[in-house]
């Protein structure tokens, strides 16, 4: 009865193979544009301008990639790629670390004007850096944080959603633990760093790897606050690449620039992908 | 809920949270203080002085029909980013969840956009699109269709629209398949015994037990086509062909930075406040509505 049951609702012969079918195109249908940038950054200028260009790889690999890394068009995108990696770990780090402090105070004290924190921070959700430009752009410049790692790194650092992530999973913590510390004598800092900090690793992994992907995927900000192209990060400088006015772009070092700029998020997503779904679907509850 | 056991003191809690505290003051609130300040004045010319207009700058913003414009853009913009990426993973996460021993590996392969930067899609887009080089709208001219988002308004839109919502599938794709295997095996075979086939179990049980995650989706994804595709439009269009695709936070980037409308583009982020503001709200009674059940 079971076996019935269960070929009722699973899938099986021809059905089984045309919903693989159905699957398969709808991955090759989502994976075109990234495959069509790969043979792009393969080939040669002349191959992609009389279109229509070639649909597998050439064998310009090795020379593309290394005039983007090592040359580029305005600054050698190595340099660009340093930029990334220090503004995602920064954000991420940043925010990781000043929201376990703010929940553990939150959670295990009581203090004054500890609600009314609670909500300023709660409000920070309601303030994207997007509708906020213009005067926190004069507050950077004001400090002269201007084309600085500082300036890229701290206004995007104060997180309301891993403050709250952090609060919800200290609120399961059992009493008991914090009983048994405080007969032992310990300091509130001993407990967090001894018991706090150790329980919490899954959910900082998890957190690290959507704060990195938040962080790396940055656009409008770099693009407002660094005008020297020696401080630009990957994904706000292949746009400036692309030549004002009817030059032709460059396009092979162009879009091997694109691929770079996206395997080091894929990579982390792929390679963390357990924890990864973890904190995406905790993080957005 | 609170903790029932607690440590003594205010001067550490205070040091602890000081630091969020801080940079929430100086990059957030501060700020948002400002834009909501000067979108009270004119600055002149020079920007030396700027006179006091009270709400003036949002009286002539709602009369501004570029302004109004740029609003029915941005309906426009993110009805269609929000269907065109919920429909697609919806469809795919339901073949996935059929398969399912293959559906990790599927899952694997569906969740690399979602890595992709909006900016660097619209890259990837833009290539393929590209009136010169692009080898869709190369085939689209084989077939006799004369491809040009430069200068037709439609086709501009529809391109943003496709490269916004790409890395979008996957994101949804993941909470739908996640809300599917967890829809009790047992309701799905007590409909198969009663002889419901399988479009009509999937339009009258697993469609309605899947509305708090479409729920869910729907907000974050408008709260995305609002505020997070800015890379898409400034690499594609640049809000072209004639403010075609000019949405909100394009507007407050171009009044504000390229036309130096400073009074205008404050006001233009109070209005944008109100908007996260009135999405966050939903948001949270998503939220209350899931504690009920």
């Amino acid at each position: 009865m079971a076996i019935q049951i269960s070929g009722m609702v699973e899938r099986r012969g021809a059905g089984l193979w045309l919903t693989h079918l159905a699957m398969i195109a709808g991955v090759l249908l989502i994976f075109f544009p990234i495959w069509l940038a790969f043979v792009a950054s393969t080939v040669t200028q002349p191959e992609i301008v009389r279109p229509p260009m070639p649909l597998w790889p050439g064998d310009q690999f090795v020379e593309n990639y290394t005039a983007a890394l090592l040359s580029g068009v305005n600054v050698p995108v190595a340099v660009m790629l340093g930029n990334s990696l220090i503004m995602a770990v920064g954000i991420a780090v940043g925010k990781i670390i000043i929201s376990l402090l703010s929940a553990f105070a939150i959670v295990y004290f009581r203090f004054p004007a500890r609600n009314l924190f609670f909500w300023l921070i709660f409000l920070t959700l309601m303030l994207p850096v997007e509708v906020r430009i213009v005067p926190t752009y004069e507050v950077i410049a004001g400090f002269g944080m201007l084309n600085s790692y500082s300036g890229l790194i701290f206004p995007l650092i104060a997180s309301a959603t891993a403050t709250f992530l952090f609060r919800q999973f200290f609120l399961t913590v059992p009493d008991e633990l914090v009983e048994a510390a405080r007969v032992d004598g310990a300091r509130p800092m001993r407990f967090f760093w001894d018991i706090i900090l150790p329980m919490s690793r899954t959910n900082i992994a998890a957190l690290f790897v959507i704060l990195f992907i938040y962080g790396w995927n940055q656009y409008l900000w770099p693009l407002l606050i660094t005008t020297d192209p020696s401080m630009n990060t990957i994904v706000m400088g292949i746009k400036q690449m692309f030549p004002s006015g009817d030059d032709v772009a460059n396009w092979p070092v162009i879009m091997a620039t694109s691929i770079l700029a996206m395997i080091p998020p894929v990579v982390v997503v792929i390679s963390m992908q357990k924890l990864f779904i973890r904190g995406l679907v905790d993080s957005e509850k | 809920m609170e903790k029932r056991v607690t440590f003594k003191g205010w001067l550490l809690p205070l040091c602890l949270i000081a630091p969020q505290v801080f940079i929430s003051a100086v990059f957030f609130f501060y700020p948002a203080g400002q834009a909501i300040w000067q979108s009270l004045f004119i600055p002149d010319p020079f920007g030396l002085s700027s006179r006091f207009v009270g709400l003036g700058n949002f009286e002539y913003l709602l009369g501004d029909s570029y302004y109004r414009a740029s609003f029915i853009t941005t309906a426009i913009f993110s009805t269609l980013v929000t269907l065109a990426a919920m429909i697609p993973a919806l469809f795919l996460a339901v073949m996935a969840d059929r398969l399912v021993k293959s559906a990790g590996a599927y899952r694997t392969l569906l969740i690399w956009p979602y890595a992709v930067a909006p900016a660097v899609a619209g890259v990837l887009w833009l290539f393929m699109f590209n009136t010169r080089v692009g080898v869709v709208a190369w085939y689209l001219g084989q077939l006799g269709y004369d491809w040009n988002h430069v200068l037709n308004q439609n086709e501009a839109m529809g391109l943003v629209v496709v490269a916004s919502a790409w890395g979008r599938i996957s994101y949804n794709f993941l909470f739908f398949l996640a809300a599917l295997q967890a829809v009790p095996r047992s309701i799905i075979e007590a409909a198969a015994i009663d002889g419901a086939r399988f479009w009509r179990r999937f339009f009258t049980i697993v469609l309605p037990l899947l509305s708090p995650t479409t729920f869910f989706l729907l907000v974050v994804n408008i709260v995305y086509a609002f505020f997070e595709t800015f890379g898409v439009i400034h690499t594609i269009t640049s809000g072209g062909p004639q403010q075609a695709t000019t949405i909100l936070v394009y507007k407050v980037f171009s009044d504000g930075f390229v036309g130096q409308d400073l009074g205008s583009s404050a006001a233009q982020s109070v209005i944008l406040l109100l908007v996260v503001g009135l999405l966050t709200v939903l948001q949270f009674k998503y939220i209350e509505k899931r504690v009920h059940y």
